[in-house]
């Protein structure tokens, strides 16, 4: 198994961390991983991106232009990510904010109302963690227990009482996903 | 007439006759200095300073790039030899990493005050625990006599051969009292070589200095006006002479900064 | 995963930060550049004066940091200095003086594009500069090349190690993309700082203070009798000599039935290890000799591949730098050709395929 996992989106979307959290929970199950982030000054407000791979074997590049999923979540991404999807790869995006929509046919699309949904759980900060629930829902790459295990190596252990409210944000993620056909 | 037998040269030099010997901290070798010139002066005070405060086994110095480069070919004492202007630098890191050591670093107006003024201001400014000797003879002396940042103004250099023209070539720049009010310093203080009495408030100084390390009081830093009398093209003592008369005055001898 | 093991997932540069520590550093002088920052940003943060006693010092510039790396390394500390393409341009002299008084220590260069303040993306562009010297005068360094950023830690014991066996220094030339991004680094136990007492016992040559029982230590490139000069020239190669027949590291990933091979190090040969899967997978037969050891280089390896392969193509994010040594090695035997992005772009694994394809494989004219 190789799971080769682009997440683009805006600065401040909490794209760095999800892809954190979701390489050390691979590290908790064994697996290989590598977290390669776009960086420097363009990230502040500006578009942010990071590959994640996660593997059973040694891998190779760290660096890649096509990619098994992509998780996008600004247009700007959108615009140059959708045609980096492998064929047969998987797309999930959140429609916030999206104006020209995928249209690819030889991959699946799915959406996430993420960001209405963490303003209706009240908490922006979870974001990320709705979105990374939804991509596990699809790729069930990682045991919840081992997303625990990440969520506690991640967070400062100052914060470990929010990581009950991330799980649930997770879990929140899983339930709403939708194929984007069924989106209107 | 004198009928006296002439007195052999043997029964002269006995140690009961003894009142003035060179430190053993000096080594054998001949100094390279040209004759006349300060350097000398300013090596053997640290010594004997060194020697009777019995810190020879706990001393690193830091020789510049300048006339001194090859002070370690006299000082008998563990040298490092830094790059033109970074003595300062390497003396952080060997006080930083052997903060229990005597460490100091001997440089010229060129090397401190040209090519080092921002190792120098910042190791002055973090106040290093360390001692800057610094030997201000208002030009280059080793690469031919030419213009220093100290050079004064309409004074005849290499690189100023009709004098130094302020307006184009800048003002001479008092380093020392700079370096003076920065909150990093402990002792800043400026002497002189050229006199017996001189010499000997120069060694207080000196002493001063070294002992502030010792009680880890921060950066001290000795400038000591000196002479290049073949880079003035002077003699020895006309050299001292004008030294006097137009250096002092811009340079005025004295502490500038004393420990409160 | 066993539980015993300190597993971790760290920036290559936090890798870094953390492997000096554990491997017993003295001191760590700095200065903060994109994208290395985070050696300076770590060290602070891990109260080393508490944890090793180690120390860290924020210098005001490169030129100081390298110089402050100097004074320690004098002194037989173990002392380290890291930063990007800018600031390695400004240590240049301090490597001079380095070199020309043998003193041990390690350097990291977290490459970006240049030239000039260029981008701040990673790039192979200063193989020229740190291989072939960079400073004045006639000498190597030993360069070390990580590929991911498990070597980004298992580099810094490895360097202080031949740092200290040869009285070299060690430069572990990285590059943006290794040094920014992050991967499981397993660690080892914290290795003791020597004491004083062990360092004057193991490093005569240090300057440690002039003691009753031996002449005085002089740390020195300085010599104006040009005899003198050239006989501590000639002990100089002598060593680097030594160390080409010793320490060349390299590492083959599918040469031994290989027709066509790239030749990279670092970011790229992670590139090119892919398109090696790529290509196998399309059935050409392509490999991959990865560099670890930039100087020494492995002349002898490429040499013994030129015979056996049709192609070489060497990938590197720069105009063309290391395939001169990779063309040296072939000595004419086997077709030699660069391809490289410039200006911090990191070429896909794709990419590199197709140019070997396009440069080898459809071009084939068939007698
Ligand atoms: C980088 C560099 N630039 C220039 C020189 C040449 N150089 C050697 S000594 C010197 C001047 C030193 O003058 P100063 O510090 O006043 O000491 P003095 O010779 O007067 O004792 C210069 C410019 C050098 N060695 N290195």
């Amino acid at each position: 198994m190789t799971e080769e996992i682009i997440i683009a989106g805006f600065g401040g979307q909490g794209i760095l961390s999800m892809g954190k959290i979701l390489a050390y929970a691979g590290i908790m199950q064994d697996k290989e991983v590598s977290w390669f982030p776009s960086y420097g000054p363009e990230m502040r407000g500006g578009t942010a991106n990071v590959t994640v791979i996660i593997s059973d074997e040694r891998i190779s590049s760290p660096i890649l232009n096509q990619f098994d999923t992509a998780i996008i979540l600004n247009q700007q991404s959108m615009d140059k990510f959708e045609s980096a999807v492998k064929k047969g790869g998987l797309l999930i995006y959140d429609p916030n904010g999206i104006t020209r929509h995928p249209v690819r046919t030889d991959i699946d699309i799915y959406t996430v109302d993420a960001a209405y949904e963490s303003s209706r759980m009240k908490s922006s900060k979870v974001f990320n963690m709705i979105v990374l629930g939804a991509f596990l829902k699809i790729k069930p790459l990682i045991d919840p227990e081992h997303m625990h295990q990440g969520l506690e190596k991640c967070l400062p252990s100052r914060h470990h009482g929010l990581i009950i409210e991330n799980e649930k944000a997770i879990e929140k993620g899983k339930e709403i996903i939708l194929p984007k056909y069924l989106m209107n | 007439m004198l009928d006296t037998v002439p007195i052999t040269k043997e029964e002269i030099c006995k140690p009961e006759n003894l009142v003035y010997g060179r430190t053993p901290l000096m080594t054998d070798a001949t100094l390279s200095y040209c004759p006349g010139c300060g350097h000398g002066t300013i090596h053997r005070l640290i010594m004997e300073v060194i020697e009777e405060m019995n810190l020879q086994a706990d001393t690193i110095g830091v020789a510049p790039v300048g006339c001194s480069v090859l002070a370690y070919d006299f000082l008998n004492i563990d040298m490092q030899q830094a790059a033109h202007g970074r003595a300062p630098a390497v003396a952080t890191g060997i006080k930083r990493l052997m903060p229990h050591k005597f460490v100091f670093t001997y440089q010229g107006d060129g090397d401190l005050a040209a090519i080092g003024t921002g190792e120098t201001i910042h190791a002055c400014n973090r106040g290093e625990n360390i001692t800057i000797f610094f030997v201000n003879n208002g030009i280059y002396g080793m690469t031919g006599g030419q213009m220093a940042p100290t050079t004064l103004p309409n004074m005849k250099t290499a690189t100023s051969p009709f004098g130094r023209d302020i307006e184009t070539m800048g003002n001479p720049l008092k380093i020392t009292e700079l370096i003076a009010m920065l909150p990093g310093t402990y002792y800043v203080t400026r002497q002189s070589v050229h006199t017996a009495a001189n010499v000997r408030k120069a060694k207080k100084a000196i002493q001063k200095a070294i002992e502030y390390q010792k009680l880890n009081k921060g950066l001290s830093f000795v400038e000591i006006v000196s002479n290049c009398n073949s880079g003035w093209k002077m003699t020895p003592v006309e050299s001292n002479k004008w030294m006097e008369e137009k250096m002092f005055p811009f340079y005025p001898l004295g502490d500038i900064k004393i420990p409160k | 995963m066993t539980k015993t093991k300190d597993i971790r997932l760290m920036k290559g540069n936090e890798a870094f930060a953390e492997g000096i520590i554990r491997a017993g550093c003295d001191g760590y002088f700095g200065y903060p550049i994109t994208p290395q920052s985070e050696v300076l940003e770590y060290l602070s943060a891990q109260k080393t004066k508490e944890r090793t006693g180690m120390v860290v010092l924020q210098a005001e510039s490169e030129i100081a940091s390298i110089h402050m790396v100097y004074g320690g390394a004098a002194c037989g500390k173990r002392v380290v200095t890291s930063s990007s393409s800018p600031g390695i341009s400004l240590m240049q002299e301090g490597f001079s003086y380095l070199a020309g008084t043998e003193l041990p220590c390690l350097l990291m260069n977290v490459v970006r594009g240049g030239p000039g303040l260029g981008t701040i993306q990673p790039s192979q562009s200063d193989y020229f500069q740190t291989v072939k010297g960079g400073g004045h005068g006639d000498y190597k360094m030993i360069v070390l090349a990580p590929a991911s950023v498990q070597e980004m830690y298992d580099f810094t014991k490895l360097g202080f190690d031949l740092a200290f066996k040869y009285r070299i220094q060690v430069m572990i030339l990285s590059d943006g993309a290794i040094g920014q991004m992050m991967e499981k680094v397993e660690l080892d136990k914290q290795l003791p700082r020597l004491t004083d007492e062990e360092i004057i016992k193991k490093y005569p040559w240090a300057t440690t203070g002039k003691t009753a029982d031996r002449e005085r230590n002089i740390i020195t490139s300085l010599d104006l009798n040009p005899a003198k000069q050239e006989i501590m020239n000639r002990k100089l190669q002598a060593k680097f000599k030594r160390v080409e027949e010793n320490e060349v590291r390299f590492e083959n990933i599918h040469c031994d039935d290989a027709e066509y091979i790239f030749v990279a190090y670092g970011s790229s040969a992670r590139v090119c290890e892919k398109a090696v899967q790529l290509g196998r997978a399309k059935g050409i037969k392509v490999g991959l000799l990865r560099l670890i050891t930039l100087f020494p280089f492995p002349y002898e390896e490429v040499a013994r591949l030129s015979k056996q392969v049709e192609g070489i193509l060497t990938i590197e994010m720069s105009a063309g730098q290391m395939v001169e040594d990779v063309r040296l090695g072939a000595n004419g035997a086997v077709r030699v050709e660069h391809y490289g992005r410039l200006g911090g772009i990191i070429p896909a694994p794709e990419e590199v395929l197709n140019v070997l394809e396009e440069t080898f494989i459809k071009t084939k004219t068939y007698a």
